[in-house]
């Protein structure tokens, strides 16, 4: 797969540190199930990780722990159907593997629910700030002007979409925060399908924006 | 005098157990977990969890948890170390880096009450390619280590303030905005000031 929009690097390391909201962290976990070039660069933050854990005095542990812990190795892993899963090679779906877990294999026959004229979205488990939507898009149909109070993750599935940065297809994914001003449209015939993360309220710059704010949930 | 047969000493296991980590002195950690992952040999999780599990307990509790959720978790991710090892791949990381991961997940999926998302490993496996793409020259993963521990060590303070904001509180972008009253963009360019030199490091190239 081609793909030409990636993470920025706060976000990778955030996402390593364990310190991205859920949301968010989801996005960037099912780009990361798509995109080989972002998925090598988890390494050196990774690597950071392990030598902060190594650097660690150590702490004290209770003597009868590590007999505890040897007790329950020969124990059934109650974990052995996700670790079953990650040995397993996925069947290619349209659905990365990270979603896929929340909505099933299939973009198709979801309960959409209408935002406004043109555009649908399904809600999706989110950190305490910002919202976490499945989007979909009518061909030609346009998000508002906005601005970013936070961060705002896009992860392209199906379709496409243009903004001023530019053209993103399966696989893209934009990056952006409160230095940008953008207006999304869904440029191809069969309009779009995203992943959408924020993890504060977006602003939207026009006046008719700023009206039907309320009824986006955004 | 009392002749006590070997068996039947009292001092035994740690006897045993001194001998064994004599045995493996000439191994690093990340040798040792590999071996783990080949042999799921329990003299071998011996040495690691002594190793590893008080850092492991160190690391959770920095993340704010209470002690004795801090023992429970600890006691969780070492023993996925144990379920997991055979999936573990030395080429790719240090066992400090490999165990780091699994007791982050441990931690987050218990403080969020929520699974923090993971990329499917298995494509990881199918893409040989991954390390034309940026990678480390085949040299022990320890030395990585080593080398991005110094870096860590020379990063300029507001730098290394929003490291361990983010590994060692959790903090995200915004909450290490509002914390340290600084712009949303500043805390981003921090992080990917210090990422560029991290990166240097690991790559052994300063
Ligand atoms: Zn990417």
């Amino acid at each position: 797969m081609s793909i030409n929009h990636h993470l920025d690097d706060a976000t990778i390391f955030s996402y390593v540190a364990g310190a991205l909201p859920q949301g968010m962290a989801l996005v960037v976990a099912c780009h990361l199930s798509m995109c080989d070039t972002c998925r090598s660069r988890l390494r050196a933050p990774e690597a950071v990780g392990g030598a902060l854990l190594e650097s660690l005095s150590p702490d004290r542990i209770n003597d009868d722990a590590l007999e505890q812990v040897l007790d329950r190795l020969d124990e059934p892993d109650s974990t052995s159907v996700s670790s079953a899963a990650e040995v397993m090679p996925v069947q290619s779906s349209e659905v990365p593997q990270p979603l896929a877990s929340l909505i099933g294999n299939s973009l198709d026959d979801l309960e959409w629910k209408r935002m406004v004229p043109g555009i649908c979205y399904i809600d999706l488990p989110s950190g305490p700030q910002g919202v976490t939507k499945l989007l979909r898009v009518a061909p030609g149909g346009v998000v508002l002007p906005h601005t970013h109070r936070g961060n705002e993750l896009t992860l392209l599935l199906r379709g496409s979409l243009s903004d001023e940065i530019g053209r993103f297809q399966r696989g893209d994914v934009s990056d952006l925060d409160d230095q940008v001003e953008h207006q999304p449209l869904a440029d191809s015939r069969e309009g779009c399908i995203c992943l959408v993360a924020t993890d504060a309220p977006i602003r939207f710059t026009t006046l008719l924006g700023r009206l039907v704010q309320p009824l986006t949930g955004f | 005098m009392e002749n006590t047969p070997p068996g039947d000493d009292v001092d035994n296991l740690a006897f045993l157990s001194k001998q064994h980590a004599e045995e493996f002195e000439h191994m690093s950690w990340t040798q040792l977990l590999a071996q783990l992952g080949v042999s799921k040999d329990r003299k071998v999780y011996i040495q690691l969890f002594r190793h590893f599990a008080p850092r492991v307990k160190a690391y959770i509790r920095r993340l704010g948890v209470l002690e004795s959720v801090a023992d429970e978790l600890t006691q969780e991710t070492m023993l996925s170390v144990w379920r997991k090892a055979h999936m573990f791949n030395p080429e790719k990381a240090a066992a400090s880096t490999w165990i780091f991961t699994l007791a982050r997940n441990q931690s987050i999926d218990w403080m969020r009450k929520q699974k923090y998302p993971e990329y499917s490993y298995e494509e990881v496996f199918h893409d040989a390619e991954e390390s034309a793409t940026e990678g480390t020259p085949d040299i022990d993963q320890g030395l990585v280590t080593d080398r991005v521990m110094t870096a860590i060590n020379t990063l300029p303070e507001n730098q290394a303030q929003v490291l361990y904001m983010s590994f060692f509180e959790g903090r995200s972008h915004a909450e290490i905005s509002s914390r340290l009253d600084i712009p949303l963009g500043s805390v981003k360019s921090r992080i990917r000031l210090a990422c560029e030199k991290l990166k240097q490091h690991w790559r052994g190239e300063a």
